[in-house]
Formats: C-alpha cells, structure tokens, sequence
C-alpha cells in the first residue's frame, strides 16, 4: 500500500493545467514544422508561419496557445496498490480550476446548458478514471476546444458494414468540419464497444503521438489511407487550402456486441494540447 | 501586404479582394454567441443598441483575461458559422463587417453582397500572437456575459485575410 497525499496531487494538477494550455505539445509541433516546410500554398503557409510563432509566443510569455482553454478533460489511472488521503475528484476538480484562475485562463464553463444564465467558470472538468495495476498515478490533462469538439460523430453501423462505408463517414466528418475546426487536423477514431465508450476512445486516440505506428498493422494501413484521402479534400491550413487537411489520425478498436459496430470521430483543431504528470 | 487604417468606409472595403492580407489599425468590437442573442432580440424589439454598430467590425471573440500589467490575454477568433443567423440583420443594420474563422452560410455571403460588407477570417487557434496586436481593452456592454461580454478591442497591425469580400467571392470556394 501506497498513500499519496491530496496536497501533492493538488500541486501537480495545477501545474499540469497550465503547461498543458501554454505549451503546444512536441509531436504536435515537429508535425507543423514539417506541414510548414513541405506547403506551397501561399495563404497556407503563412498560416503555419502564424500557428508556430504563436506556439513560441504563448510559451515565451505563459499565455494560452487558443484564448479557448477547453473543456478540461482529465484521464486518471490509480494504481490498484495506491491509497489516495482524500477525495480523488474534488481534488483534481478543484486544481484544474485552481491552475486556469492562476494562468489567467478564460472560464467558459456554463453551469445550466440550457438556459445558459449562470457564472461561467472554470468547471467541473470531465474526469475518466481507470484502476490499473502498479503503485502509481497518472493524470492527463486535454483542454478540449469546443470549435473542434462541436463537429464530433458517432455513427452505429451494422456489423456486416463494409469498411469502404465507415472509411467515406469519417472522411464526411472532416468535410463536414471543413474550415471551422481550425484545420490542420489531428483526428481521432474509436471503433467498437458501445456508443459512450467508443466516443472515449476516440477522445483517448487524440493522446496518441502523431509520429507513432499503430502496433495493429490493419488499423496502421487504414490510418494511411484515411489520412490521405482526408487530405485530398484539400481544406488546408484555416480552411485556405493546399496540402495539409489533417497533420494525422489515430484509430483505436475494442471488442463490441455481435449486433453493432459503433464509430465515433473526435475531431482536434491544430493546437492539439495534452499533458500528463506521473505520481 | 495591405494596410487597413480606421475610420472604415464602405469605399476602402469595395478595394478588398478575397485572398488578399492585410493588417489593421484601429478599433473593433468582440461580440459572440450570446451578445449576438441579446443584440438581435433589441433590434427586434426596437431598441437602442448599447453601442453603434454603424460602420464598425465585429469580431467573433470571447478573450481570456489580462495578467497583471497586460492587456488581455489570448484573443483569437471563434467560429463564425454559429452567428451566421445573426449577421444578415446586423449588415441590414450598418454594421461594415466581421472577423473570425470559417467558411459563412449562403445567407450570410447574399448578405454581404446586398450590404457590401466584408467577412474577414483572422489567425485561427493563434491567440497568444494575436494578444500581441490589442493595445486597449474596454468593457462595453453586458458585463455579465463574463468573457461573452462586448469589448472594445483598440488594435495594431492586427493581421486579416479578406474571406469573403463585398462582391461575395469567398475563399473557402475557391482553395478547393
């Protein structure tokens, strides 16, 4: 049994809060370099020119990469051999907030979604916790912007779907997101499960660095292939054109019912953020 | 690069075309999602604006807060597409133009050609730059709107690209 302290979770979320909206993180970056070097587009690349002088700008000067911090998205893993001194929730709840307030971040929580006549805020944030095996806790911040986030899909195709049709459906979902996302691209899929859960996985393939190789060579080719057809619609850095449609995808599968084949996309505007703290 | 200097007119904005950049001097106002509600529901009713949209720009923003000693915080443009119910009535009201990112409804590119207005699409997901080019910050009207609220933004070779322009050529048509 390890006992870990509410104060020293508190104090590495609310770093976490801030360093993931000020610093675009590396994979991301390296990508829109290269997306940089290889446009020829001429709007379009004085919109990579604009996306990374503003990465350097916001971390120079600790200011938010996209004035919209998100919705904070908070991905938990506790060590099944760890004992947590207080309430794992509230704690983290309330140092995201803690971290927004103190990096002079916008609050854009609206507590009555429908009638939309409360304070905004800095919360709650949205929290997924897993029990894994292990002594320790890992914690993954994603400031979810909700340009991106609004042209999210989930489809439930039939299990004798063929794959041609669940390949067009994601290529429409980044059609249909055409310039408003704030494209480039990085693009999440999760295939199988159930609805909510595929949705997850979709959100939890936006973690995956853009460089890696998915280990499940199917799914690697489909990622090859669906990237470049996403990048034939030729919507192009700010939706100006050229080359760079999305800078990557990632697709992660899971064991679903012998009745259904759900499909979620989760889509990430250009200024992908995530960061995570071991402890 | 083309130099935009306020007061606007209709005359400098006919000189724009689609595609071309340009960077700004002068004065714009921030109004989103429900500043546009609040806006639209006064026209209707017949009221008084709490500020003139007259020849002026808005710009689809909901800024973070300065830090000490700063004027504001990132202040980049959000998508457009969610006010396109609104901006027809505000062209059809003297309102010259608006700023943000993404391609505009069919309605909205009618409109600006009736009104020979203009829809600029500025920096997207690049608010910390864009941070860089506001030089005054006031708080306008609805307070309560948090960063939903209107401002005044005084701005600096604040950088646009002409998206849309009086004659309803639009960028988004033609990179693809």
């Amino acid at each position: 049994m390890r006992i870990v302290e509410a104060g020293i979770i508190k104090d590495k979320v609310k770093s976490l809060a801030i360093n993931a909206n000020v610093k675009i993180r590396s994979d991301v970056l390296r990508a829109l370099k290269n997306a940089y070097e290889g446009e020829k587009n001429r709007l379009s690349r004085s919109a990579f020119k604009a996306i990374i002088d503003n990465a350097e700008i916001a971390f120079k000067n600790k200011l938010a990469i996209c004035q919209d911090t998100g919705l904070p998205v908070v991905f938990v893993e506790i060590g099944s051999s760890v004992f947590i001194n207080g309430n794992i929730t509230k704690i983290i709840t309330d140092a995201v907030a803690q971290g927004y307030r103190e990096g002079f971040f916008r609050a854009s929580i609206q507590k009555d979604p429908l009638n939309r006549n409360q304070k905004l805020s800095y919360g709650p944030a949205i929290m997924h916790t897993d029990i894994v095996t292990g002594g320790k806790i890992k914690i993954t911040l994603l400031p979810k912007g909700f340009g991106s986030e609004n042209k999210s899909k989930l489809k439930m195709f039939n299990p004798t779907s063929p794959l041609a049709d669940i390949e067009e459906f994601i290529v429409e979902a980044v059609k249909a997101a055409g310039a408003t996302a704030c494209p480039p691209y990085i693009i999440g899929v999760g295939i199988g499960a159930t609805a909510d859960y595929a949705g997850l996985l979709a959100k939890k393939a936006l973690l995956i660095s853009i460089n890696s190789v998915n280990k499940d060579k199917q799914l690697a080719v489909l990622e090859q292939r669906l990237l470049k057809k996403i990048n034939k619609l030729r919507i192009g850095a700010f939706g100006f054109g050229g080359k760079f449609t999305a800078l990557g995808i990632k697709v992660i599968c899971a064991p679903t019912h012998i009745a259904g084949l759900p499909v979620a996309v989760n889509i990430s505007c250009h200024a992908l953020r995530s960061a995570s703290v071991v402890i | 690069m083309i130099k935009l200097e306020a007061p606007l007119t209709k005359e400098k904005i006919k000189k724009l075309h689609c595609g071309q950049e340009v960077v700004y001097d002068g004065m714009l106002y921030t109004a989103r999602d429900q500043a546009h509600k609040r806006i639209i529901k006064l026209l209707k009713d017949n009221k008084k604006l709490p500020f003139d949209i007259e020849g002026k720009l808005i710009y689809y923003c909901g800024p973070n807060p300065a830090a000490p000693g700063k004027v504001i915080g990132a202040c980049g443009p959000t998508t457009s597409a969610r006010m396109d119910a609104f901006t027809p009535e505000l062209l059809k009201n003297g309102l010259l133009g608006t700023i943000g990112k993404g391609e505009r409804s069919q309605e909205v590119v009618q409109a600006i050609k009736r009104y020979a207005g203009i829809y600029f699409s500025t920096y997207a997901g690049c608010g910390a730059l864009l941070a860089q080019r506001v030089k005054k910050r006031e708080l306008v009207c609805f307070e309560d709107l948090g960063t939903e609220a209107v401002f005044s933004f005084e701005v600096k070779d604040f950088p646009l690209i002409v998206a849309i322009d009086c004659k309803g050529e639009s960028i988004y048509e033609q990179s693809r």
